[in-house]
């Protein structure tokens, strides 16, 4: 086969599966505009045929939807700054501080990496609310404030950091914690764009557990909102596209936005050292 | 000595969250699953029994358990190859040196992971409806029959399929990708002056090169496959007729529509189990390839 040939073929392909990754959320885009019982046509519609913004009047209106808007965000920022937080200290402390238990308590988080985390959802659940912490922001925050992932991701790029420059500060006089807000995040500001990222996502993404400890419908996230909306509301798919469209919007544009950060720390967690 | 002290500072509060909020409940989940804990137990803790193995004999003897577990292994053994077949397939496309526009195709082809699942899943929901559905128009022009995607017990579970790997193809293809361009390009060089096809070049070059990295994807996303809970649960409600309900989804409703905490705790453990059982056939399976 000739270049040329090869490479229009190619491109046939490759747009193929491209316009397969899109058409459903383009075609939810486009839906979210439409008037109430548009869609329910056949053949189904791709463009509206008077563009509205009725649904997402409706949702903001009587579903309330901007609460669940706030709080998602309020939730996932809360869990990417203490999980940012706590991770870092961790992640550097088990690269370039010597411990006594260092290397056997890095071993048995290591090996408990294949525990799914659903086994502990029952007990959590046990716990939390004996803490009395059901129906809190706190029992999504709190759980989520430390993982080992997360500190295995900070460790991997912290063992870069020279040691000269950690000893040089040392001799200097500087105390441990200033060593480390002055020369150590600085120094892990891009893995901790990835983590944040990545827990930012994962947050504002999760399901089974909110959906589990968060049954007061003040306190619920838009994914589960939109879960229960779509079990009432089945037939009326306009309006469940708008809140489709408000739940993917805000995480599509950051993933765009940061996306080479994101994509290194899929690349860090898959090819461990 | 004083940076011994500060390790402690700094690793402990980490630490003490991944203990209480995880190792703790693991450790109390193996403890409920050996008790009656129902909901007498949870409103007063004296009802508590402890009764050994029978959650797990009982849960041997249900047959919707077994149900659970065959939906979910269906779901695994048809939706992980398909799964990988996809990621490594366009991954190959996107990694050709003939290529346009790499970064896009990349970035289009990864959209749908960091989506949010259950939104899709209701945009998926709709796609799928027997009457207003698209996939149903763009059949019919094909001259297929209207299907009930999500209301026949028999094309429920493969719609989910089709789903999750649109949903997740682009994570590992991104994998694959760095894990193809780490292949040394004189490799391809040799193989072309010696006059090989592409075919040849992909079977004898790239296949045995990204055999680490097939083993380790396959691996997580056979873990993450048999973690299924959420597209049931907004596209079909376990139904129709069981057919979507997976082991995550009985644990669920054993626990927190039933109540049934302490057999619930069983199926959590024998999920892991399961996983566990998979990935070491895996591992099994790839050294015996390698010593063959």
């Amino acid at each position: 086969m000739s270049t040329t040939g090869a490479r229009v073929l190619l491109h046939t392909l490759l747009l193929g599966a491209a316009a397969i990754a899109l058409f459903p959320l383009l075609w939810m885009l486009s839906v979210s505009f439409m008037a109430g019982g548009e869609a329910s046509a056949f053949p189904p519609p791709l463009l509206p045929g008077h563009g509205t913004l009725a649904n997402y009047r409706q949702l903001f209106g009587q579903q309330n939807i901007g609460r669940y808007l706030t709080n998602s965000l309020w939730l996932a920022a809360m869990t990417t700054l203490l999980s940012l937080l706590f991770n870092s200290l961790a992640g550097y402390a088990f690269a370039k501080l010597r411990f006594r238990g260092r290397e056997p308590i890095l071993k048995v988080l290591l090996a408990a990496l294949v525990i799914p985390s659903q086994v502990a959802m029952l007990p959590l659940f046990l716990m939390m609310k004996w803490l009395g912490l059901v129906n809190t922001y706190a029992a999504v925050v709190v759980p989520a404030m430390a993982g080992i992932f997360g500190v295995f991701l900070v460790r991997q790029y912290a063992l870069t950091i020279p040691d000269e420059l950690l000893e040089a500060a040392r001799i200097d006089g500087a105390s441990e914690a200033r060593i480390f807000v002055s020369i150590v995040l600085p120094a892990l500001r891009p893995i901790l764009v990835t983590l944040g990222v990545f827990t930012f996502l994962g947050s504002w993404n999760d399901f089974m557990w909110p959906l589990i400890v968060l049954t007061d419908q003040d306190l619920y996230t838009l994914p589960i909102a939109l879960a229960q909306l779509s079990r009432e509301h089945v037939p009326d798919n306009e309006l469940m596209m708008a809140g489709a469209v408000l739940t993917v919007l805000p995480v599509l544009v950051l993933f765009l936005s940061l996306q080479r950060y994101y994509i290194r720390g899929i690349l860090m967690g898959s090819v461990k050292g | 000595m004083k940076v011994g002290h500060a390790a402690w500072a700094f690793a402990t509060p980490a630490l003490l969250v991944i203990g209480v909020f995880f190792f703790v409940p693991v450790l109390a989940a193996l403890i409920v699953s050996l008790t009656d804990f129902d909901l007498y137990a949870l409103a007063d803790i004296r009802n508590l029994r402890f009764v050994g193995l029978d959650n797990y004999w009982h849960l041997l003897h249900t047959p919707d358990f077994w149900r659970a577990v065959a939906n979910t292994g269906y779901f695994v053994a048809v939706g992980v190859p398909l799964s990988l077949a996809a990621s490594l397939a366009s991954a190959l496309l996107v990694n050709s040196r003939l290529t346009y526009f790499t970064a896009f195709f990349r970035t289009v082809f990864f959209a749908p992971v960091v989506t949010t699942l259950v939104a899709v899943a209701v945009v998926w929901r709709y796609l799928l409806h027997t009457r207003y559905g698209l996939l149903n128009y763009a059949l019919a022009h094909i001259g297929i029959h209207p299907i009930n995607w999500l209301g026949d017990p028999h094309w429920a579970l493969p719609a989910i399929i089709v789903f999750a790997v649109w949903k997740n193809f682009g994570y590992n293809m991104v994998i694959f990708v760095a894990a193809l361009q780490s292949i040394p390009a004189d490799l391809y060089e040799a193989a072309r002056l010696d006059g090989a096809s592409l075919w040849q070049e992909f079977g004898r070059i790239t296949l045995p090169m990204l055999r680490p990295t097939l083993l380790l994807v396959s691996i997580l996303t056979v873990a993450g496959y048999f973690q299924l809970f959420a597209e049931p649960y907004v596209m079909t409600q376990g139904g129709p007729l069981q057919s979507t309900v997976s082991v995550l989804y009985f644990m669920y409703e054993e626990g927190f529509k039933w109540w049934n905490l302490g057999s619930a705790s069983a199926v959590a453990f024998l999920l892991f189990l399961m996983i566990l059982a998979v990935t070491a056939l895996q591992l099994r399976l790839t050294r015996d390839a390698e010593t063959s």
